[in-house]
């Protein structure tokens, strides 16, 4: 278990490979999470931040079921992401404290995060442009024939924006290999999806597109890993695009400083008991890969571990003012 | 020597980038099948195939995205957007997504594709197919924005674009698509982007003028009593200060011609910069010809009456230098 230690992100992501370095990778997002939420408290983080705790299974089985060399566009809320592609702690929270250690280099912030060795394209403030643009890498794949797919990573609010529509139909009539994964977690922004949205099932407006559309418990692992896997073998060989939907649930608010006042009375509880890391820790003891106690162990080293990482990320150089310059045009 | 309509002159010059370089590929509405609205794009399909020259929903967002992404991984995407108003429902993905990549990356991605759209008015497609729109793309960091006048700079032009490392929009004058032009076709001719021409050479007056515009500037030109000199443009972003202020300095006379509303328009950056920075050099105020703060009308004696003929150009320079002020425009003299 020494994922942290070999922080390039290709060496991160190759150990996601182990069942225990998977769990250990959730918990990573979690406390990472838990602790960039501490930091905007702290007045460390400016703007805004989105966290995905509660959501760590859907970005460790994405990770798990793609290459390297595929290429995921995803959304602001994809610190989580990042981490589960490989992207270093200290690159993640750097560049969410806006310093030079940061995956782009401070100049981007906590909507922005990026990593081109894992496939990682710059995540996107903007909600559904990174449908469109993982066409975009699904076609390129297709007309040089790399053999590479394109996932789509965004969340239930998306489904509702010209863009969703407007991809899927592009990557169907064009049979890219792109898999759609929608997470799910029932609140767009502010307002819980019954209020935006006319259906239960997202994977239902597939049929309109003449893809698959599947509904995987985005809390189960190994269910999103699985669901992924047929998805990118389908995309892999020529077959088309799919669309998955990660049921799944987001614990913190909207962003900031958000409580989530607006959630259901005791809805946050019923998820609480299928938690995507407990849930996992209980297979691997079932398989006899982990022993009872080694949950808590393992969170104990990875606390050591993000808070190396936090004090990296801040003993870290701020970017320079020359930096506002570069890499405007080429 | 060659004569080519504008039109012809696209449409050599994306074959020539599709012949040359294997990761061009070219998707709009209408553009493979169809040979494109415009015929700017006819034959391609057949000469490259479909995993080339791609035929698109309707769908601006969806393909104009899908360019981001490709150029992303290594392709070089020319999208065709028919008019240029069909990219409101697909800003996003040319000023905030191509426009940042570089940025957002430290460099390490790039979005080498470019836009090319019809532009312009004076064919009576009313006001939703008629603007020119460079105000919604110009001063965006990471964007270039260029518009040919002719044959000749189309080519040169949509060459460089293609060849350029960032995203860069053409906007092509639709109205000259089919005008001629005798002009020495080199598939090495290249005009950097960035920089201006001087179009006619003049020692009173220097007339800026883009696009559409500058054949009617040189038309101007020929009518007026002032010895103009016209320079064309050409780059829109970022835009060649250094070209007008020279000829700043000779004529000591400033106007733009603006196929552009008055509060939108080019000419307010240009007239802005070279009074704070070469004061000195004018003899009198600086002038812009624009068009009028409202929509583009249809009926043609309006539109005829809405968009600057060389008639009213060469009046309009004759008299800021008979007067040395600037004259008022056509609309508050009539209204």
């Amino acid at each position: 278990m020494s994922a942290l230690n070999s922080t390039t992100p290709l060496a991160r992501r190759a150990v996601l490979a182990d069942r225990v370095e998977q769990l250990k990778r959730m918990v990573e997002i979690r406390l990472a999470e838990e602790r960039i939420q501490r930091l905007f408290s702290e007045g460390e983080v400016r703007g805004s931040t989105h966290l995905c705790i509660g959501q760590e299974a859907v970005a460790v089985g994405v990770a798990r079921a793609t290459h390297p060399e595929d290429i995921v566009s995803c959304t602001y809320r994809g610190h989580g992401h990042a981490l589960a592609l490989g992207v270093a702690p200290e690159q993640v929270i750097g560049e969410i404290c806006g310093r030079s250690i940061g995956c782009a280099g401070g100049l981007g912030g906590s909507m922005h995060l990026v990593e081109p060795t894992v496939g990682l394209m710059p995540t996107a403030a903007i909600v559904g442009a990174g449908l469109p643009i993982a066409c975009g890498a699904a076609l390129a794949a297709k007309v040089r024939k790399s053999g590479r797919v394109s996932v789509a990573i965004f969340g239930d609010g998306t489904a509702n924006i010209g863009a969703f529509h407007e991809a899927l139909n592009f990557a169907a009539i064009q049979k890219l290999p792109v898999i759609f994964v929608c997470e799910n977690n029932l609140y767009g922004e502010y307002t819980r999806i019954n209020f935006t949205t006319p259906i239960e099932h997202i994977a239902d407006r597939a049929a309109g597109y003449a893809m698959p559309g599947i509904v995987v418990d985005g809390q189960d692992l190994d269910a999103v890993a699985r669901a992924m896997e047929q998805a990118v073998a389908r995309a892999r060989s020529g077959e088309g695009p799919s669309l998955l939907e990660m049921k799944t649930y987001r614990y913190s608010g909207h962003s900031r400083s958000d409580p989530a006042t607006y959630r259901l009375d005791g809805e946050l509880d019923i998820w609480l008991k299928r938690d995507p890391i407990d849930l996992f820790a209980r297979v691997l003891i079932g398989e006899g890969a982990i022993r009872a106690g080694d949950l808590d162990r393992m969170k104990t080293e990875v606390r050591e571990e993000v808070e190396t990482a936090v004090a990296r990320a801040l003993s870290s150089s701020r970017p320079k003012s020359a930096e506002i310059f570069s890499h405007v045009t080429g | 020597m060659a004569n080519l309509r504008m039109r012809q002159a696209v449409l050599q010059a994306l074959d020539d980038a599709l012949s040359e370089d294997e990761a061009v590929i070219l998707l709009g509405e209408d553009i493979a099948v169809a040979g494109g609205p415009f015929k700017c794009t006819d034959g391609l399909l057949k000469k490259y195939g479909a995993d080339r020259v791609i035929d698109t929903p309707i769908s601006e967002m969806g393909f104009m995205g899908a360019a981001v992404g490709a150029a992303a991984c290594g392709l070089r995407p020319v999208v065709e957007i028919m008019f240029i108003e069909f990219i409101g429902v697909a800003l996003d993905q040319l000023t905030t997504q191509a426009a940042t990549l570089r940025y957002l990356s430290r460099g390490r991605l790039t979005a080498p594709l470019v836009m090319r759209a019809s532009v312009g008015a004076g064919q009576g497609f009313g006001c939703q197919h008629s603007q020119i729109l460079d105000h919604w793309f110009r001063g965006t960091p990471g964007l270039k924005l260029c518009m040919p006048s002719g044959s000749r700079t189309a080519y040169g032009l949509l060459r460089a674009a293609i060849d350029d490392p960032d995203p860069v929009i053409v906007l092509e004058p639709r109205i000259l698509y089919g005008e001629h032009e005798d002009f020495a076709l080199d598939r090495n001719f290249r005009l950097p982007l960035g920089s201006a021409e001087i179009a006619r050479h003049g020692g009173e007056v220097t007339l800026v003028a883009v696009g559409a515009m500058t054949p009617v500037a040189l038309k101007a030109a020929k009518r007026a009593a002032a010895d103009i000199e016209v320079i064309d443009l050409l780059s829109l972003w970022p835009w060649d200060k250094a070209t007008i202020s020279a000829s700043l300095a000779r004529t000591g006379r400033l106007v733009t011609l603006e196929e552009s509303t008055r509060g939108a328009g080019w000419g307010g950056d240009v007239v802005a910069t070279l009074a704070s920075e070469c004061f000195g050099s004018f003899k009198a105020p600086p002038h812009r010809i624009t068009l009028p703060d409202a929509p583009i009308p249809y009926a043609g004696e309006l539109e005829a009456q809405y968009l600057p003929s060389p008639e009213y150009v060469a009046a309009q320079v004759d008299a800021l230098v008979t007067r040395e002020a600037a004259p008022p425009p056509w609309w508050r003299e009539t209204v």
